[in-house]
């Protein structure tokens, strides 16, 4: 077996027996949380008969190893049961939900990602002159600020200046493309302001430090230009750390962005889990945690795997 | 005089936009040397020249929903699905503005002398959304689902009290344990909404008789309406369509109504009110209603079961301050009972009680409390500016020689963990059509929701004795005593009433200020129209 392939083999093994550590660590916490899902649910009209019925119909008398089981059986089924709140299928309604926030995410990174690494390569060529303390100030200002108050930013200006956008982005299935687009441009802003700071100081970080190296030295007494240099032979060195700060960026555009969804009455999955976590919804709280675990495994894989990829000496290990 | 008439222009313009009252009006027309009548006359005309406009789509923009409501009218408790229910739903009965009845589906109704047998005859051709007809049984089907626990039902405790029910042809005869004046007024609450075969098989179904269909259902989201084609009531359901947003962070549903992205939305923040004054398009209507910001004591437990505790803290909190500086003026003063002007039968001789440091300090000193601080805990979602009303509260009662002091929880169950646990704490309540209903809610000994564990014999006796009262001046004199005892026994410190403010673009014709809830009621979708 190519080393390679036995190496992605390995990591995705170990991701997946992560994932499972943290369906335990997950299902723990929620059993931990002080009183059960039935006086949850029933709160002011929990009266010990009431109590015993609908601990019988939701099955809490098993052993919690058996529900631990049970639950997993039908996470790995696909079947995420039913929200104790409103009785939704719990896979239906994150389904949506998902998909706004994949969304969302996607639309923020594919202009974050080649704008951060783009200011990241320019301010290194430019290091220390007027060109990188513009850039550097610039996103240091904007990731500074909170997300809510770059947040009423936007609205104030685009919507109440300049109305060109509309302040609330929910979106909703049977929206075309290009008016999902237009609904969630505002949201989007404020991420890319947000997250752009931090993978540009990276790229530039990572950029410079390989610049200190004697190979880039030759190809400047080669007589190469600063960019051919930075681009041909200075960044694919630098993808390593750049590529897991992008992952690490995304995985927060996924599930870090309530506060922006909250602002903007984005219909996405951060909302969602802090309404029912307000309410003890534990099925929903556990299958809302799963997934956002499973992003963050996936992404930090992806950026392990790149990264091993990229770098000839993790490529070939001795 | 080109001038006199340019701003007499400007009045008709204010009065055709439905941003002047008939007072208002009059009083300005006059001043520009318009005879009173005349102006009276005028106004009429306006006003009276409003025609609705039918067709379009009215949109509002509404805090106070979650992902996780539901379409059963039992389980409405908050803003949205208060909203949503009114849009899809009709009841036996609805209040209207001045308090009077409006009938609904109950087209008559009529009772037994002693008030305890209640006949309501079913209006004719009243259609549901899929087609099939209102009929007494599923009255009464309804009704009795509410009975059950197991629905959970919000108005469990009015149905309570109905000992049998039963439907022939099309009237449905109610018969009370106990005589009760106000049973058509409980009849308007808003989780009666009556349901095809009382909603048993499908309680969120969103199937019901009223104005509109629901044609999607998105909660914490968003929902939207078409006009039910056979709706039985012409008079009312202007727009083609409606559609609510969640939008629960008040900037950004502020900013929704200033972009023109919503008509209405609730719930403006007090601090605001005078910056959105002065945006075009936009009027803020505020409407003095019945809900009030508490802070309850529990009767039986100490420190507060003694009632000179009670009476010191009661003089201790500057009523004024708060409206001022919580409500931003826009409400008016508590006193230490749930009743206002906005109920019929209010007695408005009561005395208002005052911020009197002297006094609470005379009162709190006769008390031999030992000085160890008394702690009120509070909340931001305790209602808004609960964590500011306590401070003041507290400084207030400091200023008297009071040791009291503010415990902050969190929002995260405070409704749980907190609220009718803990002896001190901030709360609110929404209020209630008839003061026996909000008395039977939370004052009565038995009351499921008596958060101040209020228990007193001569309270519960009157309270009883008033629902069979037929005779209003006695019950007003009833209702009078009992508010006497809650003021100077309860657990109940009520430093104020809030006003209901919401913002309403100008393009939104027919509003009416209405005291019994949000946004007309939960009506505003279907009375008003667009521009």
């Amino acid at each position: 077996m190519h080393p390679i392939v036995k190496l992605l083999v390995q990591r995705i093994a170990l991701g997946l027996l992560l994932l499972l550590a943290v369906s335990a660590v997950i299902f723990l916490g929620v059993e931990a949380l002080p009183g059960d899902t039935a006086q949850a649910i029933l709160g002011q009209q929990a009266t010990p008969e009431a109590l015993a019925n609908l601990r019988e119909k939701l099955g809490l008398n098993e052993p919690a190893l058996t529900r631990y089981f049970t639950w997993l059986g039908g996470v790995l089924t696909g079947d995420l049961g039913t929200a104790l709140t409103n009785g939704a299928d719990i896979a239906t309604s994150i389904g949506q939900r998902l998909g706004n926030t994949l969304f969302l995410a996607g639309c923020a990174a594919a202009i974050s990602v080649p704008l951060a690494i783009l200011l990241g390569l320019v301010a290194a060529r430019y290091a220390g002159r007027w060109p990188d303390k513009l850039i550097s100030g610039i996103t240091l200002t904007t990731i500074s600020l909170p997300e809510f108050v770059a947040a009423y930013f936007v609205i104030y200006f685009l919507t109440q200046l300049i109305p060109i956008f509309q302040p609330v982005a929910m979106v909703f299935p049977g929206m075309g493309f290009w008016a999902k687009l237009h609904a969630v441009a505002l949201p989007v802003i404020v991420l890319v302001l947000v997250v752009l700071a931090h993978m540009m100081r990276m790229t530039r970080a990572a950029i410079l430090n390989v610049m200190q190296s004697a190979y880039v030295e030759t190809a400047e007494l080669k007589g190469l230009s600063p960019m051919t240099i930075i681009w041909r032979h200075a960044f694919p060195n630098a993808v390593a750390p750049v590529v897991s700060v992008v992952m690490l960026n995304l995985a927060y555009l996924v599930v870090g962005v309530v506060v922006v969804e909250v602002v903007f009455g984005y219909n996405a999955l951060g909302q969602y889990l802090v309404d029912h976590v307000t309410k003890r919804d534990l099925p929903v709280v556990q299958a809302v945690g799963l997934i956002f675990a499973a992003v963050y495994i996936f992404l930090n894989m992806l950026a392990d795997i790149i990264g091993i990829l990229a770098n000839p000496r993790l490529r070939h290990p001795k | 005089m080109t001038d006199a008439s340019q701003r007499l222009d400007q009045l008709i313009d204010n009065v055709r936009r439905g941003r002047m009252t008939r007072r208002e009006f009059v009083g300005r027309s006059t001043a520009l040397g318009v005879s009173a009548g005349l102006a009276g006359a005028l106004y009429g005309k306006v006003a009276g020249a409003q025609e609705a406009k039918k067709g379009g789509k009215i949109s509002a923009g509404l805090a106070g929903g979650q992902s996780t409501d539901s379409l059963d009218p039992a389980l409405a408790a908050s803003e949205v699905p208060f909203q949503v229910n009114m849009t899809w739903g009709e009841m036996l009965v609805d209040v209207n503005p001045d308090g009077s009845l409006d009938h609904r589906i109950a087209e008559e109704i009529s009772s037994s002398p002693d008030a305890t047998e209640w006949k309501f005859k079913i209006r004719a051709g009243v259609e549901y959304h899929n087609g099939g007809t209102v009929t007494a049984d599923d009255v009464v089907a309804t009704l009795k689902r509410h009975t059950d626990e197991k629905a959970q039902s919000g108005a469990l405790g009015i149905v309570q009290g109905i000992a049998e029910m039963k439907a022939e042809g099309d009237m449905v005869t109610l018969k009370l344990a106990a005589g009760n004046a106000d049973l058509p007024y409980l009849m308007g609450d808003y989780h009666l909404i009556i349901q095809p075969g009382g909603g048993v098989d499908a309680p969120a179904a969103g199937n019901g008789a009223g104005p509109y269909k629901v044609t999607a259902n998105e909660p914490g989201v968003r929902y939207t309406f078409t006009k039910h084609a056979n709706y039985f009531d012409s008079s009312i359901g202007h727009a083609d369509e409606v559609e609510f947003l969640v939008i629960n962070d008040n900037t950004a549903r502020t900013a929704a109504l200033q972009s023109g992205q919503v008509h209405m939305i609730n719930r403006v923040d007090p601090k605001i009110v005078e910056l959105l004054k002065g945006v075009p398009g936009v009027t803020i209507k505020h409407v003095a209603g019945r809900g009030h910001y508490v802070f309850i004591m529990h009767v039986d437990k100490a420190p507060f079961d003694n009632n000179d505790v009670r009476m010191a803290l009661k003089h201790a909190v500057n009523r004024q301050e708060l409206v001022d500086k919580i409500l931003g003026g826009l409400g008016s003063r508590g006193n230490d009972f749930p009743i206002n002007a906005a109920y019929p039968l209010f007695d408005n001789s009561i005395e208002q009680r005052e911020y009197d440091a002297a006094k609470a300090k005379e009162y709190y000193d006769k008390s031999g409390h030992d000085g160890s601080p008394i702690i009120l805990r509070t909340a931001p979602g305790a209602f808004p500016g609960a964590v500011d009303a306590a401070n003041l509260f507290a400084a207030s009662a400091n200023a008297a020689g009071i040791p009291l002091s503010v415990k902050l929880e969190p929002d995260d169950g405070y409704w749980s963990n907190v609220w009718n646990v803990e002896p001190f704490c901030a709360s609110y309540w929404g209020g209630r059509p008839v003061q026996d209903q909000m008395y039977s809610t939370a004052y009565l000994s038995t009351a499921d929701w008596n958060d101040t564990k209020f228990k007193n014999a001569k309270f519960d006796e009157l309270l009883i004795a008033a629902r069979g009262e037929l005779d209003e001046a006695k019950r007003k004199g009833m209702y009078s005593e009992m508010a006497h005892i809650l003021r100077d026994e309860g657990g109940l410190i009520l430093p104020m009433f809030n006003d209901f403010v919401s913002g309403v673009s100008e393009k939104i014709q027919g509003w009416v200020d209405d005291p019994n809830g949000e946004l007309m009621n939960g009506r505003a979708q279907v009375r008003c129209w667009l521009a």
